[in-house]
């Protein structure tokens, strides 16, 4: 599913560079679930960055489901997403002018799907959150911010769940709960998931953990 | 919670996406600056569209008619016919000169006697007896019933309700006539006036085969078919017949009217500036809180080309949209300034054409492309990583690159808006000359400020801190808030100067009789008279009539001008005037003021207007004739008169020398005194040869016209004001929310309440004070300039504007640190951190 190989990010650092990534190769079958770990600034996000074609590497590839991510120009990653990926993010990343059921259409919306009001209204049914649906993200609480997230991710069917420090911003009874329902619905939909995450225990749910120190793959 | 608007799901995505946001408040300054701006650029236009009409109204009142018919005999049948046929209005008219009689004084009157509806175009006016208030009639004398002017009034020793003999038939003066629309722009050379109804001139016994008479047949409607007749009638004339076609409106109104339009065009042209502003403030605070949104449906897979066109669509979508509410606006507006020139503008004008409507959405759409594309553009740019790694934003732009575009668009309206090249470009410089002024100036404040909060108490050092740290988004602020308020100032303390300067151009006291033929031994005896009566005559004039024969050497006669109102006066005869200094009121356009050698030699001094219509140009010779003389002299200057101020005004004026050979006679003005109904009387009866011409009425009707148009200008200028008011609302508001998130982080260390608050006020107070200094330089500065440079009138400095401008400006912003200050302290840390990511 997802294939990454000698892939480098180096980045000007006033005179010098700084390498943030060095030659990572990995691989991600389909279906399975691989936490990247490692403590902050060991470049977790950098790589899911760039496993998602958000940012370009110095060197190396990423190929998703057979496809070479950067070979494409930025539309082409960009329409590759949208077929492929879902999101969640450490900040949420709701849009503040929009109510929980619109930030869910929203993705439907931009892809054209039809029905996309009564998919959104089902997916928020199953995060639990069928009472809330015309609420304002500052209305919600953290945790139920990041249900609407997930909801969104999921909305969409994704090949591959991208998931970046999801428990980051919420307390930790929240986050397990969070961390419930996200692999309750990757189970459902057969989702490949890579998640980033510091904490380990968390890590240990998924089938695999690579673990990053200083941009290197350390196990 | 209560319900909130939720767009139907069927929509189209920009326009799902335009409501949510519009629901969300995030595109409301943006709208309420495009509404502003379309309003009063269409509301300017439909006024400047009706002006138009009205002048060409003023014209045809000086026709009395739409098309006017005139005969030295009666008209023939199939003429007065059509008329009817084709759904026209008509009236009837003759006129002639004949000898008035009352007891044993005699008069020679012109005479006319219409049918009813004259006249088609314009009012006649009447008063109940002499020196009485004088109002509009839509009547005509009815039967056996004459209403005389004053002059003829005087002359005979008549008042209302005498009887007159004209021919073999007595009439009863039924009323004092005070203004014909259509005696024309010439107060000389016309007997007193008699006039009566057409039927009863059969009974005078005067019309007889062969009288010396005028006929008019008047024709009024709708113009394709007043145009129509005239084209069938033009090949049916005969010898002395022809058709008359509009003359010129009256000077003194178009003056006032341009004047007018002046005031209008520039607050219209300041409610745009100010718009514009509004407009790239929000648009800069709309990118900035959707940046994260942008990134997030790139991360959904939405291709940039996609998410620009969505965007483009939404703004497009609000363009129309509130382009559409403008141009409402601006046509309830100017229908409000319509109501308020009832006096003026005709009721049955047409409705004003849909130019304004273009007018008004393309301006609207040129704004919002100009100031929200590039914030959109580089919305574009924002990198999809931004939603992993918030620190990375849109790539910087500078200001001025951000908004080349803008300044383009603002530039090529102004232009538009002014409809010349020159003034829009003035203006349009002088406010780039301004925001860069008003930019560098409030950077060096900042500077300043900042070193001065070294010292003192925690929230006033983190406060001046502030200033410098945010340095680039305080000066935005600071600049918007002095165009704003300078807006605001211009509005209350320059606005009422500059009114007030023109409406006192007419001062109440001013004459409103004209005397002539004036002989030069009578100069003296008339000065003795008007002292015995206590009636001050401001000065009295020399006047020779002549005609200009030739220019360049070269004879002229009507042929050679193509435009009409040239043909008539070249027709004419002038009244030319010669002095030594140049009367008050004029100004050199052109040339200069007769010099030591002119005195000596002889020079002529045209009025600008008449020398364009005539192709007269400085240097050129011109050579008049009249009464057996004749004298050549070189044009040494142009001069603008001024046509309110109601004073004897001459097209040519020459050296003393030079009209020596020629008939001379005086003219001079004086104001009747209000409780000597019968002075006019006896002045005639003193002097018989004099001419006394009552201006009264034209007097009362100019100040009326500028009474109104002055009030449609205070109008315009609301949506200034509108607009200078929302440029301070978008100026605050654009930095509230870094504000809202900076006093979350600073409670949440630890800071009390109070120290959030004296830091915010701190920050607010130096912000407002720098605003407000700026606003009244940019105020005093725009006031010179309009004064001394567009207005023509003495500047005076006013101590008021420095006050107010730092004053307004502290208000301001203390308003806002109280509003937002309030929000920031009351919003709870958490929430805000949380909001901020």
């Amino acid at each position: 599913m997802v294939k990454a190989a000698g892939l480098s990010k180096v980045v000007p650092n006033g005179a010098g560079q700084l390498a943030i990534l060095h030659e990572i190769d990995l691989a991600v079958m389909a279906g399975e679930a691989v936490a990247i770990v490692g403590a902050s600034g060991s470049g977790k996000s950098t790589l899911l960055g760039l496993l998602a074609g958000l940012d370009t590497p110095s060197a190396g590839s990423v190929h998703l489901d057979g496809v070479d991510l950067f070979a494409l120009d930025e539309d082409g990653r960009a329409a590759l997403r949208a077929k492929l990926l879902g999101f969640v993010f450490q900040s949420f990343q709701l849009l503040p002018a929009l109510n929980a059921l619109e930030n869910v259409m929203l993705p439907l919306e931009l892809a054209g799907t039809a029905g996309a009001g009564q998919l959104a209204t089902a997916m928020l049914e199953r995060v639990g959150l069928g009472e809330r649906l015309r609420h304002y993200p500052k209305h919600l609480s953290g945790g139920e911010q990041q249900r609407v997230a997930l909801a969104r991710a999921f909305v969409m069917q994704p090949k591959l769940l991208l998931a970046d420090e999801p428990t980051g911003n919420l307390d930790p009874a929240t986050g397990a709960g969070i961390i419930d329902l996200m692999f309750a619905l990757n189970a459902a939909a057969g989702t490949t998931l890579v998640l980033v995450t510091h904490d380990d225990a968390i890590a240990r749910r998924c089938q695999r953990q690579i673990r990053l120190h200083g941009g290197r793959i350390v196990t | 919670m209560k319900p909130v608007f939720q767009p139907p799901v069927n929509l189209p995505l920009p326009l799902k996406m335009l409501l949510r946001d519009w629901r969300a408040g995030e595109l409301r300054v943006l709208a309420l600056a495009l509404v502003i701006a379309v309003a009063s650029i269409t509301s300017v236009g439909f006024f400047a569209d009706r002006v138009w009409q009205a002048l060409t109204r003023e014209a045809n009142q000086l026709l009395g008619a739409d098309v006017l018919l005139v005969s030295d005999h009666p008209f023939a049948a199939d003429l007065r016919e059509e008329i009817a046929k084709r759904g026209l209005a008509r009236a009837d008219g003759v006129s002639f000169v004949s000898m008035a009689r009352a007891g044993d004084a005699t008069q020679l009157a012109g005479v006319k006697a219409v049918s009813a509806g004259y006249p088609l175009r314009g009012k006649l006016r009447v008063a109940p007896r002499l020196n009485a208030e004088d109002a509009e009639t839509g009547a005509i004398p009815p039967p056996g019933t004459a209403w005389l002017d004053e002059r003829l009034s005087a002359a005979l020793g008549v008042e209302v309700g005498q009887q007159i003999e004209l021919g073999n038939a007595r009439f009863t003066v039924g009323a004092v006539l005070t203004l014909e629309p259509d005696r024309g722009v010439s107060f000389f050379n016309i007997a007193p006036r008699l006039l009566m109804r057409v039927d009863d001139l059969a009974a005078t016994g005067l019309i007889q085969t062969g009288s010396r008479a005028h006929y008019q047949l008047y024709v009024a409607g709708a113009r394709a078919a007043t145009e129509a007749y005239e084209n069938w009638a033009k090949p049916k004339l005969g010898p002395g017949q022809r058709i008359e076609s509009l003359g010129n409106a009256r000077p003194e109104v178009r003056a006032g009217l341009d004047r007018a339009q002046q005031f209008l065009g520039l607050s219209a042209m300041l409610a745009v500036i100010l718009a514009a502003v509004a407009i790239a403030l929000s648009t800069r605070r709309y990118t900035q809180r959707h940046l994260d949104g942008y990134a997030v449906m790139r991360c959904f897979g939405a291709q940039q080309g996609r998410l620009f066109a969505l965007f483009s669509w939404e703004f497009v979508l609000l363009g129309l949209a509130a382009c559409a509410l403008g141009c409402v606006l601006g046509y309830a507006g100017q229908a409000v300034i319509a109501r308020w020139l009832t006096d003026f503008v005709a009721s049955s004008l047409p409705q004003p054409g849909l130019y304004p409507v273009l007018q008004g959405f393309a301006a609207g759409l040129l704004l919002l492309l100009g100031f929200a594309l590039p914030p959109l553009l580089q919305l574009k740019n924002v990198p999809a990583i931004r939603v992993i790694r918030r620190e990375v934003g849109a790539p910087r732009q500078s200001a001025l690159a951000g908004y080349a575009l803008g300044l383009a668009a603002l530039g090529a309206l102004l232009v538009w808006q002014a409809g010349e090249l020159k003034l829009g470009a003035t203006v349009f410089a002088g406010f780039t000359a301004a925001f860069m002024l008003f930019w560098l100036a409030s950077l060096g404040a900042l500077r300043l400020f900042a070193a001065l909060g070294r010292a003192g108490s925690v929230s006033w050092r983190y406060g001046l801190a502030n200033l410098r740290r945010r340095s680039r988004a305080n000066a935005v602020q600071i600049v918007a808030l002095a165009l704003g308020l300078t807006a605001l100032l211009l509005l209350t303390f320059i606005r009422g100067d500059l009114l007030e300067s023109w409406r006192t151009k007419l001062p109440q006291d001013a004459p409103n009789r004209f005397v002539v033929n004036i002989q030069p031994e009578q100069v003296q005896p008339l000065a003795r008279f008007l002292a015995q009566n206590r009636v001050g005559a401001p000065a009295t004039f020399p006047m020779v009539r002549a005609r200009l024969t030739a220019i360049n050497d070269r004879a002229v006669s009507a042929a050679d001008y193509a435009d009409e109102r040239a043909r008539r006066q070249i027709d004419r005869e002038f009244n030319l005037s010669f002095m030594q200094t140049m009367p008050p009121g004029n100004q050199i356009a052109g040339g200069r003021w007769f010099s030591r050698d002119d005195l000596a030699l002889g020079s002529v001094s045209v009025e600008v207007w008449i020398a364009e219509r005539l192709g007269i140009k400085l240097g050129d010779r011109l050579s008049f004739a009249g009464g057996g003389a004749s004298v050549t002299v070189p044009v040494t200057s142009l001069r603008k008169l001024d046509w309110d101020s109601m004073r004897p005004n001459f097209f040519f004026v020459t050296t003393p020398k030079a009209l020596a050979g020629f008939p001379l006679s005086y003219m001079t003005t004086f104001r009747l005194p209000a409780t000597d109904a019968m002075f006019t009387t006896r002045l005639t009866q003193a002097f018989p040869n004099l001419t006394v011409i009552d201006v009264g009425a034209v007097m009362r009707q100019i100040n009326g016209v500028l009474d109104q148009v002055i009030r449609a200008v205070e109008f315009v200028f609301l949506f200034a004001l509108v607009a200078g008011v929302l440029v301070l609302y978008a100026a605050l508001l654009s930095t509230q929310d870094e504000r809202v998130q900076e006093a979350a982080l600073m409670r949440a260390l630890g800071a009390s309440r109070a120290q959030v608050a004296g830091a915010q006020r701190a920050e607010f107070l130096a912000l407002g004070l720098v605003a407000g200094v700026l606003a009244s330089a940019g105020t005093t500065a725009i006031g010179y300039v309009l004064a001394e440079r567009v207005f023509q009138f003495p500047w005076q400095f006013n101590a008021a504007i420095w006050l107010a401008g730092p004053l307004a400006g502290l208000a301001c912003v203390t308003l806002n640190a109280w509003l937002g200050g309030r929000a920031a302290l009351n919003h709870p840390p958490m929430l805000a951190l949380r909001e901020a990511g």
